[in-house]
């Protein structure tokens, strides 16, 4: 059982039987009144998105979820394709339902697939990824005059911020859990 | 960024709040400048205390027997009693569990306290400072914050709980307490427009809940309590303090008895406290949230972007 203080993004809870998952959370907390903890919650079957507000007592039921250790393969369009790593079965999972996990899909990347009633409906991702940086500005070794982040692109499209001295070409590890940049991966 | 190699350091999101770290540390000269030019003592009470005072929904954080504290507010108000007129402290404090984009457990917090004063004498106070202390960091009459544009320039705009609520809910402020939803409104409802084109000062509070403030003499259904807002963020919060030793006892029993029915851990009485509240001058006392005002200085939209390292990074 989980409580209000474990909300985070990314935290799988059943509400009225269905698997829903935090995609965002914040803490608050008005001067002198209770913690609250405000969520958006989105229904992993369906897609809509709930706003609802916690308190700290509150508690929360895990979604039941049957986890499948699977290999990403390929995309066609909104249709990712997985292979379970013991029978060999390939499943796909729409571009909706993958959410921001599709950013760090690439080729034979391990993931944990999560059914639900024998269906397909998302994605654990580990906590760091390693994708290689295909677009950003260039820097000059020795420059420390820029000290704050610039935009990039990785492998997958995605687009976030990294650190100056990251070069194209370059490959970074990702926090998959809040999408930011970790480390650069020395090669 | 002076590295031996020219290259960038290891802990790059570290080394990149250089220059956030060192307006946090003008800011913090400034205040003691502007506290000490005011004719303040600038005091230190201890950090580990036997208990915290019992207030509904601030926990703290343990330290063998004791504890440490969740603000200097009770050391603070006895010095008052002692004689002490004009203190002023900058100092760490602790709370457990507060962890967000805005609250991070151990934190700065600027308290400072006045005899024969009282709450609106403190706004006037908090103006003077955090426009001085835009000015010394190199802003003027305004600061962005959270995409707002908020002109510093006198007067603030002052609201009271009820015409917030009247203007920004559906509801009475008395009828969200009556139904249990006075949090949950304020934090959707009404802070994030408190604040915007100017700050603004939220004041007189419901008794319920007026903490450790005194009731208005001429209205005792409200307390004189104010917050002030900055963007939609909470940066102070100050009293017309409570000097009726039994009164306050009896505002403490019913913090506890709320804290027991959301079993939460009971702290005792602060006795030593209360003994000596009775000689404590009528007085005005208010905390500010060093860390809270630097992301507003700075444009800072986490409150970790003003601090060396979070809980996480250590």
């Amino acid at each position: 059982m989980y409580t209000a203080s474990d909300l985070k993004k990314g935290l799988k809870v059943a509400i009225d039987n269905d698997p829903y998952i935090v995609t965002a959370f914040e803490f608050s907390k008005p001067g002198k009144g209770q913690a609250l903890y405000r969520t958006k919650l989105k229904n992993m079957i369906t897609g809509m998105t709930i706003d609802r507000t916690y308190r700290e007592g509150d508690t929360f039921e895990p979604a039941s979820l049957e986890e499948r250790p699977m290999q990403y393969l390929y995309r066609e369009g909104d249709h990712y394709y997985f292979m379970d790593n013991q029978t060999y079965e390939q499943i796909i999972i729409n571009e909706d339902a993958l959410g921001d996990s599709k950013n760090y899909l690439i080729d034979n990347l391990n993931v944990k697939v999560l059914m639900f009633r024998e269906k397909a409906i998302g994605v654990d991702l580990p906590n760091f990824v390693n994708l290689r940086v295909i677009k950003t500005e260039m820097w000059v070794k020795g420059d420390t005059s820029k000290a704050d982040y610039k935009p990039a692109t990785v492998e997958t499209g995605y687009e976030l911020r990294i650190p100056p001295f990251v070069q194209e070409g370059e490959l970074i590890t990702i926090d998959t859990r809040n999408g930011e940049y970790s480390t650069r991966v020395k090669e | 960024m002076d590295h031996l190699n020219c290259s960038y350091p290891k802990n790059w999101p570290l080394a990149r709040r250089k220059a956030a770290l060192e307006q946090r540390a003008r800011i913090i000269r400034k205040a003691r400048q502007f506290f000490s030019d005011r004719g303040y003592l600038e005091v230190e009470t201890p950090h580990r205390i036997p208990a915290p005072a019992p207030e509904s929904h601030v926990d703290a954080v343990p330290s063998g027997r004791w504890f440490l504290h969740a603000s200097p507010e009770l050391c603070m108000k006895r010095m008052l009693a002692a004689g002490y007129e004009k203190i002023f402290q900058i100092c760490r404090c602790w709370r457990e569990g507060e962890r967000g984009s805005q609250h991070i457990p151990e934190f700065t917090l600027l308290e400072w306290y006045r005899v024969r004063s009282d709450y609106l004498a403190l706004m006037d106070e908090c103006e003077a400072l955090i426009q001085s202390l835009a000015v010394g960091i190199g802003q003027r009459e305004c600061v962005t914050f959270r995409g707002h544009r908020i002109s510093l320039a006198s007067p603030w705009e002052k609201m009271t709980v009820e015409e917030a609520f009247h203007q920004y809910a559906k509801i009475s402020a008395k009828e969200a307490l009556r139904q249990d939803l006075f949090d949950e409104v304020m934090v959707r409802d009404i802070e994030p427009r408190l604040g915007i084109g100017k700050p603004t000062f939220l004041y007189d509070y419901p008794p319920e809940r007026r903490s450790l403030a005194r009731l208005k003499r001429d209205d005792p259904t409200v307390a004189e309590r104010f917050e002030l807002y900055l963007g939609g963020l909470e940066i102070a919060n100050a009293f017309s303090e409570l000097v009726d030793a039994e009164e306050q006892r009896k505002v403490f029993e019913s913090e506890i008895d709320i804290r027991r029915s959301l079993g939460k851990e009971i702290y005792p009485i602060p006795e030593k406290f209360l003994a000596e509240l009775d000689v404590m001058p009528p007085s005005a006392g208010i905390a500010l949230g060093v860390d809270r005002l630097a992301m507003v200085l700075l444009n800072a939209t986490k409150i970790d972007e003003v601090v060396a390292f979070t809980p996480e990074e250590l």
